[in-house]
């Protein structure tokens, strides 16, 4: 009997101390968003809060779109996404499935590649533009200052923005700003 | 017994596992989480904190004051607001210190403050702070942490480039972020460019008593006027200023003000303007601005409508202003310790640029100008610039400085602060904010001697870092550990209002000169009772004036008769006590203020207009005593007409 009291004595402890264990799994996690480490640090932020009852942002929109799944895969290993889901307001050109397939053979893998992260951040700033910007403010304006600190040529075809050569398919509004659909990847010009 | 032993054993063992489990999450890498974390904000009960912050309430128009690093909240000053809190322009003393051009204007939006400096180092006589929406500059006195003078800045429009103070506080500067016409005319908004002025004013400040006047304002051209930041040191004597929508354009500047690949810097010469004007430079324009001074000794403010001023062409003094090209719609402009190096931060560029003062000073002496606007110079970019924080981040805002060479940057979009080396411009750290810091603050990280051991982020997102409350959620700062080669986090905590900008400053500099009394025989209120003998009520037409006193635990005197319904009685209240953290507050039913709360030797004053015959209680607002409940009064209302005579007493029946 005393030896029964003693095991469940353990028993509590053991319990205890599990429960003890979990927490401190909790916050090891929760831990990761103030490291210093950027691998571990852009998990967390805006991009990560749930909330279905705002306007979806822009990052929202093109994960919820089928013909975006090169842009988010690509968004993901860059690790940008809460570049895309602060109040901004930005706009973003994102470019389809279909213009992606369109560079070279190999060129998305070889992006997607732990070490070219920076180089495809880099591309991917460069179809970020703070400011929220429709289709008919795009035709008054000759370049866009991009987020990666380079310009892109506006020319105006048929009285439509071409962007960087690029055409706008569509346009959807988002929470943040608004997200035009185009039909080609935009390249930073080379820097000096 | 030998089962047992095992047990007890294997329970031990057991312990010490999960014991250890939970060192590991302590001394590890979690963050906030970690007891050494929660150790360096601990400020155990009792125990002072090492710094003062005074954090800017934004549009709640007041000025916040916190412990760092416990982040715990001391006083609300009441500034550019009243305040229910403190009868702060709801008494009658203090309500001329809201008085402008305007009229009373009970409510503005606060953004920058700025702490008195001595030689380029933080003094902790007085902050001071920006009212934004109608313009003016506040200046708190920190022996009391009270606001006791605002002044009204004319011909400015969102008064946001301010309030900036020089290296020996000779000024403190205000620049417009709007332009307008100046003066104001009546003109088709068409007609901006050229026609619209932006003006910087250089408010002049006593030595002795901190006095504010307005010395002079420069007339620069149209764009708006964002930040400001004074040379530092070898720099002393300039000031700068960030500018964007050099487009001059006025509408939609979202895209706009966002044409041009750079705006400008303005470098003044501050000195050799003042030359100027001490020379009769410059031209008196007629204006019209309240000049708003609170005395501590009749613990009264008066209003005085000041008329002209002194205003100077920058074109008529050649050697005084020039530009200094810098990338896309700059916010931050900050000078490091040392006044070499000028920041301008880009909001819309992913650098953040540097100029050099030395290499400005060279451009200058050998006149390579870019061009020109509007008659002042512009230099070339590559002949002032010191060099880039090669894309950093995300929409750069502002940075400070931690003296030993690093400067601590905000970046909104990418909402995280970086750390970067001052001369090798390379990023040595960042951290997240949560979310989205618009400025940040290093104790004295605008002055030549930081206290380079926190950083406070004042985030502009607070999203789900809190128990939501509905769709509005608390403002938030977050605090960092810099001392280390790396930031750590921290702290969160609320914060009253936006906060725009924060002050802080060790508290050893503060807290020997705080004020504990008001002292009775300095009291110089024209309606003082400084003892209960000189309490009366003296009629003047419909007007009424109670002096009246309190003292643990009653007011003198407590039955007054005959007061009349259209009656304007002013209580004026003196508080008799002479300790500590003894205040009495008092109102009546009817009132429109629920408080005064009279600090001990103060006195404070609130009108009060019977509108029903009665016998109407007045009572203490603020627990004072064992007896505060039996602190009361009466006064007796009789109808207009009536003739009951006008009694007063204490202790004893009104026969």
């Amino acid at each position: 009997m005393q030896t029964f009291k003693k095991s469940m004595l353990l028993l509590l402890t053991i319990v205890a101390f599990s429960a003890c264990k979990n927490e401190t799994k909790d916050a090891s996690t929760t831990s990761t968003a103030t490291q210093a480490d950027e691998t571990t640090t852009e998990r967390f932020g805006q991009a990560f809060i749930n909330d279905d009852e705002g306007t979806p942002n822009c990052l929202q929109i093109a994960i919820g779109s089928p013909d975006h799944k090169t842009l988010v895969a690509a968004v993901q290993a860059a690790q940008v996404e809460n570049a895309l889901v602060n109040v901004g307001p930005l706009t973003v050109f994102a470019p389809t499935d279909a213009a992606f397939a369109a560079l070279p053979e190999g060129t998305v893998e070889n992006l997607v590649k732990p070490e070219n992260k920076a180089t495809l951040a880099d591309i991917l700033k460069y179809h970020v533009t703070p400011g929220n910007l429709s289709t008919s403010i795009l035709t008054k304006l000759p370049k866009l200052g991009q987020a990666n600190n380079q310009y892109v040529k506006v020319e105006v075809v048929d009285g439509k923005p071409v962007i960087g050569g690029a055409n706008i398919i569509a346009s959807v509004k988002a929470g943040n700003g608004i997200v035009h659909v185009i039909d080609k990847v935009l390249l930073p010009p080379t820097k000096e | 017994m030998k089962n047992l032993l095992k047990l007890t054993i294997v329970t031990l063992s057991v312990l010490v596992a999960f014991t250890s489990c939970n060192n590991q999450s302590t001394n590890g890498k979690s963050g906030a989480l970690t007891s050494s974390a929660a150790e360096k904000v601990y400020v155990a009960p009792g125990e002072h904190d090492e710094f003062y912050a005074f954090v800017s309430g934004g549009f709640s128009g007041q000025l916040a004051v916190y412990g760092l690093p416990s982040g715990r909240l001391f006083k609300v000053i009441p500034v550019f607001s009243q305040d229910a809190e403190k009868a702060y322009g709801y008494n009658e003393e203090t309500k001329p210190l809201l008085n402008t051009s305007y009229g009373f204007i009970p409510w503005d939006d606060a953004h920058h403050p700025d702490i008195s400096q001595t030689n380029g180092v933080l003094d902790g006589r007085y902050v001071f702070i920006n009212g934004n929406n109608t313009p003016r500059i506040a200046k708190v006195d920190l022996t009391t942490f009270e606001t006791t003078e605002i002044i009204e800045i004319p011909n400015s429009a969102g008064n946001h480039s301010s309030s900036y103070v020089t290296d020996n506080t000779e000024y403190v500067v205000a620049g417009t972020r709007f332009a307008v016409p100046v003066p104001q005319q009546d003109i088709a908004i068409k007609e901006y460019k050229g026609k619209f002025k932006g003006t910087l004013s250089f408010i002049k400040v006593d030595p002795e008593d901190g006095g504010m006047d307005i010395k002079f304002q420069l007339l620069m051209p149209g764009f708006d006027y964002d930040k400001a930041h004074p040379g530092r040191g070898k720099s002393d004597g300039w000031f700068f200023f960030t500018t964007y929508n050099t487009e001059e354009a006025n509408t939609l500047l979202e895209v706009n003000a966002s044409q041009n690949d750079k705006d400008f810097i303005a470098a003044i010469n501050w000195k050799k303007i003042e030359a100027y004007v001490n020379n009769g430079g410059g031209a008196m324009m007629p204006t019209n601005y309240a000049h708003n001074v609170y005395d501590e000794y009749t613990h009264s403010a008066t209003s005085t409508m000041k008329k002209e001023v002194l205003m100077v062409d920058p074109s008529e003094v050649p050697g005084a202003v020039y530009f200094l090209p810098t990338p896309k719609s700059p916010h931050g402009c900050d000078v490091d310790p040392t006044g070499e190096y000028i920041v301008g931060s880009g909001k819309l560029s992913a650098n953040v640029t540097v100029h050099s003062f030395t290499k400005m000073l060279a451009a200058i002496e050998n006149e390579k100008f870019a061009g020109e606007a509007y008659g002042i110079p512009i230099l070339n970019f590559e002949d002032v610039l010191a060099g880039a924080v090669e894309q950093p981040g995300l929409g750069p805002l502002h940075t400070e400085f931690d003296g030993e060479g690093n400067a601590y940057t905000s970046f909104f979009i990418s909402s995280e602060i970086v750390k970067w080396k001052l001369g090798t411009w390379e990023v040595l750290d960042r951290q997240p904010s949560f979310y989205s810091i618009g400025h940040l603050m290093i104790p004295g990280g605008n002055s030549q001697k930081p206290f380079g051991k926190y950083v406070l982020g004042m985030n502009k997102i607070t999203k789900d870092r809190y128990l939501p409350t509905g769709p509005e959620v608390t403002q938030s700062a977050q605090l960092y550990d810099i001392s280390g080669d790396k930031m750590e986090l921290l702290l969160d905590f609320p914060t009253v209002g936006e906060p725009h900008y924060a002050a802080g400053i060790p508290a050893d500099l503060i807290k020997p000169n705080s004020k504990k009394i008001f002292k009775l025989e300095d009291n110089n209120h024209p309606y003082v009772a400084k003892t209960e003998a000189d309490t009366k009520v003296v009629r003047e037409g419909n007007i009424v004036h109670i002096y009246m006193t309190t003292i643990r635990s009653h007011f003198a005197p407590d039955n007054i008769e005959g007061v009349r319904v259209g009656d304007k009685v002013y209580f004026h209240v003196t508080n008799l006590e002479q300790d500590y953290d003894v205040p009495h507050g008092v109102s009546i039913i009817g009132a429109n203020t629920s408080e005064l709360l009279i600090m001990p030797g103060q006195t404070e004053t609130f009108v009060w207009e019977p509108k029903q015959v009665g016998v109407w209680p007045f009572y203490c607002t603020d627990f004072c005593s064992a007896l505060h409940q039996e602190m009361q009064g009466y006064i007796r209302v009789s109808p207009t007409n009536a003739n009951t005579p006008l009694k007063w007493s204490l202790g004893e029946d009104i026969d």
